[in-house]
């Protein structure tokens, strides 16, 4: 077919534009800006060298603090995210009556914004949390989000609660694409239960959970929304995740080089881990 | 046998309705307190609304701007959208049908920019943008679509490289000119896919909080997700009023679920598989 080159190029220009302008130029711009001491009010920008990959990566406690923090929580968010996602495409693809019903609310809060949600759960844990805590003397209720601990484990449950239904959707996908004379295959050969799921259903998901495991690396590495939300990155910064913790460096204290710089390093290594996971899931990939 | 499986089904079917109870919670608490007056919520917060009054959400309507943030919130998530449809299929289908190294090069960037976090272009993006005076909500607009088009081409693309050319050459022979092949053949043919692709967007654009929190922060421009948290922030003691605000912001949210439920499923599961 004989077109034009001129045709692909006004076809392709309205997206290539948008995405230079937005994408492309502040990617290159930051990754320079990451070498100056910019301080985000004026354009005065001293070239400092490696000065600010320098300082996060030996003079930072926070972002060191805020690096664990991320690191621990995405692994354990990807375990609750998965496991409880999966466990929940089992149960509705058994024919159980209500099954689609069970569906719709277990996805619901996918659909609800990180603030929304943030704030939400911050009424459960500070208010309700407590008050049953204080009606039934259960301690273990009680000061939610005032530490540490209760501030990790209740952005767990934010994040676990809000896309533990997304996996579900995609697991179930998979789940209904497994043809069924596998199944009953499996059940003549005398394969039920943990046996049927360990050597059957496990492998034939495997498309799936490279999906499923890229898809909550990211959300929970890149989270930002509800720990604003949520705890704030509080108390004492305690809670502060590696997103959160840069926005704070650029506009909490002015430091918009410093700032850059770790994002370079928060992309070097959300890459590195995707392009990882990816490569690691997809050989043990097989065909139905 | 017969009798396991009941008892089986069973099982299966309580543990269902407990986890939803408990994924549903929540939000019933929350709409629950949004009822009552903060003395009562004070005084126990299981407890049902002596009375139901819409005291609370009438303030919180008036105090947070709803009606006008709502209207930020839609104009500016059904613009992007469509701007969004419309220049990743234009994209799409030339980079699918011109089959050079420019397509596949541009391709590659295109669908590796899904990996580059926000954070990383946030900064300079705000800098380069206050530079050109898009600091406003024509300017949000078009940083939706610069970074909605990425994963909205990659999509496109999976779908128009099974869609047969033979009716488009037809087209061409015929007199048309690629606008015209394009709107009138092509983009018909793209129906399904669009409706998935708008799906996608409107879920991230319509709940998005900080690009619009750097970019168009000032009274009367605000969207939904901005006003909540402002509000937020002014009236985190009085739960009455921010239990009501918050429900209030999960209309629209449950309104278009139950309306595009189906479209939504198919966006998670092809939005998934890129």
């Amino acid at each position: 077919m004989n077109r034009s080159k001129k045709g692909f190029w006004i076809f392709i220009f309205p997206a290539l534009f948008a995405f230079t302008v937005v994408q492309v130029i502040p990617t290159l711009m930051g990754i320079g800006y990451s070498f100056t001491d910019w301080n985000g009010i004026g354009s005065e920008k001293k070239f400092v060298g490696l000065q600010n990959y320098i300082t996060t990566l030996t003079d930072d406690p926070l972002f060191r603090q805020a690096f664990i923090f991320t690191f621990l929580f995405s692994i354990c968010a990807v375990i609750t995210i998965n496991v409880i996602g999966f466990g929940l495409a089992l149960l509705v693809t058994q024919k159980i009556k209500g099954a689609n019903l069970l569906r719709g609310i277990f996805f619901m809060p996918n659909l609800i914004g990180g603030i929304l949600l943030g704030f939400t759960w911050q009424f459960i844990f500070v208010q309700v949390f407590e008050a049953v805590g204080d009606t039934f003397n259960i301690t273990w209720l009680q000061g939610w989000l005032t530490d540490q601990k209760t501030g990790f484990i209740g952005l767990l449950i934010v994040v676990t609660w809000q896309l533990s239904g997304y996996m579900m959707m995609i697991y179930i996908a998979q789940i209904q694409n497994i043809p069924d004379s596998v199944l009953e295959a499996a059940q003549i050969d005398g394969a039920t239960g943990w046996k049927k799921l360990k050597s059957i259903i496990f492998p034939l998901m495997m498309p799936a959970f490279t999906i499923g495991l890229f898809l909550s690396i990211s959300n929970s590495f890149k989270l930002f929304d509800q720990n604003l939300s949520l705890t704030g990155g509080g108390p004492v910064n305690s809670t502060q995740m590696l997103a959160l913790n840069i926005y704070n460096t650029a506009f909490g204290e002015n430091r918009f080089g410093l700032a850059q710089s770790k994002a370079v390093i928060f992309m070097i290594v959300v890459m590195a881990i995707s392009i990882i996971q990816l490569t690691v899931t997809k050989k043990r990939e097989v065909e139905a | 046998m017969k009798r396991k499986d009941h008892i089986q089904k069973g099982v299966l079917t309580i543990t269902g309705i407990v986890l939803a109870i408990l994924f549903v919670s929540p939000v019933l608490l929350l709409v629950n307190s949004s009822f009552k007056t903060l003395q009562e919520i004070y005084i126990n917060i299981l407890a049902l609304p002596e009375k139901f009054s819409f005291n609370n959400y009438i303030q919180a309507f008036e105090q947070m701007d709803f009606l006008p943030s709502l209207v930020n919130s839609l104009v500016i998530t059904i613009l992007s959208t469509l701007l969004i449809l419309l220049v990743s299929a234009m994209a799409a289908w030339v980079l699918v049908r011109y089959k050079m190294r420019s397509s596949k090069i541009l391709f590659l960037v295109f669908s590796s920019a899904l990996l580059i976090p926000f954070q990383c272009v946030m900064l300079p993006l705000v800098d380069v943008m206050s530079k050109l005076h898009l600091m406003n909500r024509p300017g949000l607009v078009f940083m939706y679509v610069g970074f909605g088009c990425s994963m909205s081409i990659v999509l496109f693309h999976g779908f128009i490289k099974n869609v047969p050319a033979e009716l488009e050459e037809a087209a061409t022979i015929d007199g048309c000119n690629m606008f015209q092949t394009f709107f009138l053949i092509v983009v018909p043919l793209l129906k399904g896919i669009m409706a998935t692709v708008a799906v996608i967007n409107v879920m991230w654009i319509w709940n998005d909080f900080l690009l619009p929190s750097l970019v168009i922060n000032k009274n009367g421009m605000q969207t939904l997700p901005l006003r909540t948290y402002l509000f937020f922030g002014q009236y985190s003691k009085k739960w009455d009023l921010a239990t009501a605000a918050l429900a209030l912001c999960m209309i629209p949210i449950i309104i278009f679920y139950l309306s595009c439920q189906k479209h939504i499923v198919k966006g998670i599961t092809a939005g998934a598989g890129k």
